[in-house]
């Protein structure tokens, strides 16, 4: 599987620039569009929850931007959690002319789809990162604590993916039910408000919720500029394991077959 | 290189009788439902730089089974090995998008081929050359037209002459220029040692490109072998209706004849007669001859129509007409009617062995109601005894003026 990859990484690499390209190639103003987006939503969140709202950080009062720095530190990486989910899940549906009608790994196209939302992540994370710079809340080496996490996240994201977008041609309900349980998932985590905000009994079903200890840990890292808790990780990092083995054997037993359902 | 095996090779889809039922076989494990096998137990093998041609009628899994051997879909049993790169002609621009340029597509194009980028610009100059779309390859594939898009795309795939070719109908490639381009390149790249494998439902590009066919009928391989005796029995299945039986007579000259229809009415004779009314197998070029068919009618029949097809020896069709363009009507024929027939004509054609299929049908195609249909009914030879030498497939006396 891997070494097929590796023999059409031309093709995946020039997929995901004439993704990225396509997008703007008509436009006029070109890549300038992947930039505004992600602006205008740092821009809308600060000054709507920081400005308009006034809404502080208990223990972070001193701290200007806190709640934006919270908010988007969540809102970011959450995005490209939930992009990845969601492409994934439709991946082999979208290219289903594709993959009738021509021979090739299967497995670029997941590639494809990582690649590209990392490089929308990349624009957007960058923009988050020169913000934090501006307003004197760079997190300073402490950044670095960001590879491991992002990694993990993206394992988990590809084995929960891949598994999701094979189910998907086979069952067309995975991909409607994923939409809906990711705005639940979204909601049912600490990212627009706060863990101790919540009562008692809720915070306690948060350890069930996977996604929160890692979440936290990105708002650890650019919030409060300290080592994340690497050990909340672990239930995580077992799912993580899980849904790579589970992702790897349900495609390979299904790939050929998959062609057949679309 | 250039091998190809396929063994014992069947397909077979799953039907499920409901949406539910796919979810409890996945969670019972107990099999819920049927299979519909499009193709079964097939096996052949090609040798290299052997052109092989498939054919068969709509649905029998031509497409299916060429999807099988370039490895877009999975065989249910058995398997296909093949030597050498393989690239097919299934469908010409897959993956083109319209808003990059033709370059920019045909680079993509050849990575789904899986060239390397390195390859492809090396290829770049002669892609550009072949497709002959001059300036339009910087401009956007939107602005092809049709003809444009298959150019380029024919000229990526075969850019990089393959150890298979596979090549679908697709092979009505842009205009008669360009389609006669593209053959010559299929044609050279045999030349070279490339195997090829053909789908096709015109019996000129199977017999002149290939030595071997394969008729495919309901996922059988129902016949293998020389590509005229495979088209003839094709025919024959095509204008085969119910009750109807094709039977392949060996010939003395190993040629195989194949008749096959419902029987109402059939040709009991058939004789080239010379201007002596003696029945003759060499004629002379140019010479006046008389075909004579005699039919015996063994059903009523409202209307019958008699058709006949003089044929070169690579099975080309050269002359072919019936009494229904001739004017003649036969009607109201009662069981046991006996019919002559005669078709006087000059044998205005080239030197060479040529044979006679005949036909009876009702209204003016063999496809409606086929009685009885014959090939290799009758065969002759045209030899020069007199005329100025010529070549070529027909005999057309010039005269000449000359000036100086």
């Amino acid at each position: 599987m891997f070494r097929s990859l590796w023999a059409y990484r031309g093709f995946v690499w020039s997929s995901v620039l004439r993704e990225f390209n396509g997008k703007y190639r008509e436009s006029l103003f070109g890549a300038f569009w992947s930039v505004a987006s992600p602006l205008t939503m740092i821009i809308v969140y600060t000054v709507i929850f920081s400005q308009l709202m006034r809404a502080t950080l208990p223990g972070q009062e001193q701290v200007p931007f806190a709640f934006s720095i919270y908010l988007c530190a969540g809102i970011i990486t959450w995005g490209l959690f939930a992009e990845m989910l969601a492409r994934l899940n439709n991946v082999f549906l979208e290219h289903g002319n594709l993959i009738k009608k021509s021979n090739f790994p299967r497995i670029c196209l997941p590639a494809i789809v990582t690649l590209s939302a990392l490089i929308n992540f990349g624009i957007v994370f960058g923009l988050y990162l020169a913000f934090l710079a501006i307003i004197g809340h760079w997190p300073g080496w402490m950044v670095l604590a960001l590879i491991p996490l992002l990694a993990l996240q993206l394992l988990f994201t590809i084995g929960l993916g891949v598994f999701l977008g094979t189910l998907n041609v086979f069952f067309r309900d995975v991909g409607q039910l994923t939409g809906v349980v990711l705005q639940f998932w979204f909601w049912l985590t600490p990212i627009v408000y706060t863990l101790p905000a919540l009562p008692e009994g809720v915070r306690s079903a948060m350890q069930y919720n996977p996604m929160q200890p890692l979440m936290a840990a990105y708002q650890t890292i650019f919030l409060v500029r300290e080592m994340p808790d690497f050990t909340s990780l672990a239930p995580l990092a077992v799912l993580t394991v899980l849904f790579l083995l589970l992702g790897a054997h349900f495609f390979l037993a299904r790939v050929g077959e998959l062609v057949d359902e679309l | 290189m250039g091998t190809l095996v396929v063994a014992n090779v069947g397909k077979a889809y799953k039907r499920y009788p409901g949406k539910w039922s796919r979810a409890l076989e996945w969670i019972t494990g107990k099999p819920r439902h049927d299979k519909t096998w499009v193709l079964r137990d097939i096996s052949f093998s090609v040798s290299p730089g052997e052109a092989v041609g498939i054919i068969g009628v709509n649905g029998a899994g031509k497409s299916t089974l060429l999807k099988i051997i370039t490895g877009t879909t999975q065989a249910t049993t058995g398997s296909v090995s093949t030597q050498g790169r393989v690239a097919a002609l299934l469908e010409l621009g897959m993956g083109f998008h319209p808003d990059f340029t033709g370059r920019q597509n045909a680079f993509m194009a050849g990575q789904l081929l899986g060239l390397r980028a390195d390859e492809i610009a090396a290829c770049m100059p002669a892609i550009e050359a072949f497709a002959e779309i001059g300036d339009y390859i910087d401009q956007p594939v939107r602005m092809y037209s049709s003809g444009m898009q298959m150019r380029l795309a024919f000229s990526v795939a075969t850019a990089v002459r393959p150890d298979i070719l596979i090549v679908d109908e697709a092979l009505s490639v842009g205009d008669a220029y360009f389609q006669h381009k593209s053959f010559s390149r299929i044609r050279k790249f045999r030349e070279q040692g490339t195997t090829l494998l053909i789908v096709s439902h015109d019996r000129s590009s199977i017999q002149s490109l290939c030595d071997r066919a394969i008729l495919l009928e309901h996922g059988f391989v129902i016949k293998d072998g020389n590509p005229e005796e495979v088209m003839d029995f094709y025919n024959a299945i095509i204008a085969e209706r119910e009750n109807a039986t094709v039977e392949v007579k060996r010939l003395e000259d190993g040629r195989a004849q194949t008749s096959s229809g419902t029987g109402e009415a059939r040709v009991e004779s058939i004789t080239l007669l010379n201007e002596d009314d003696e029945a003759v197998e060499f004629i002379n070029v140019g010479q006046s001859v008389r075909l004579k068919v005699e039919i015996r009618i063994h059903a009523d029949l409202p209307e019958l129509v008699f058709g006949y097809m003089i044929k070169d020896r690579l099975g080309q069709p050269v002359f072919g007409t019936n009494t229904h363009h001739l004017g003649v009507d036969m009607r109201h024929l009662a069981k046991g009617d006996r019919l002559t027939l005669l078709f006087s004509f000059p044998a205005n054609i080239g030197l060479g062995s040529y044979s006679v299929s005949t036909a009876l049908h009702i209204a003016d195609t063999h496809l409606a109601a086929n009685y009885e249909w014959r090939d290799l009914a009758l065969m002759f030879n045209v030899v020069n005894l007199n005329r100025n030498q010529f070549v070529g497939v027909s005999w057309i006396p010039p005269q000449v003026e000359y000036q100086k």
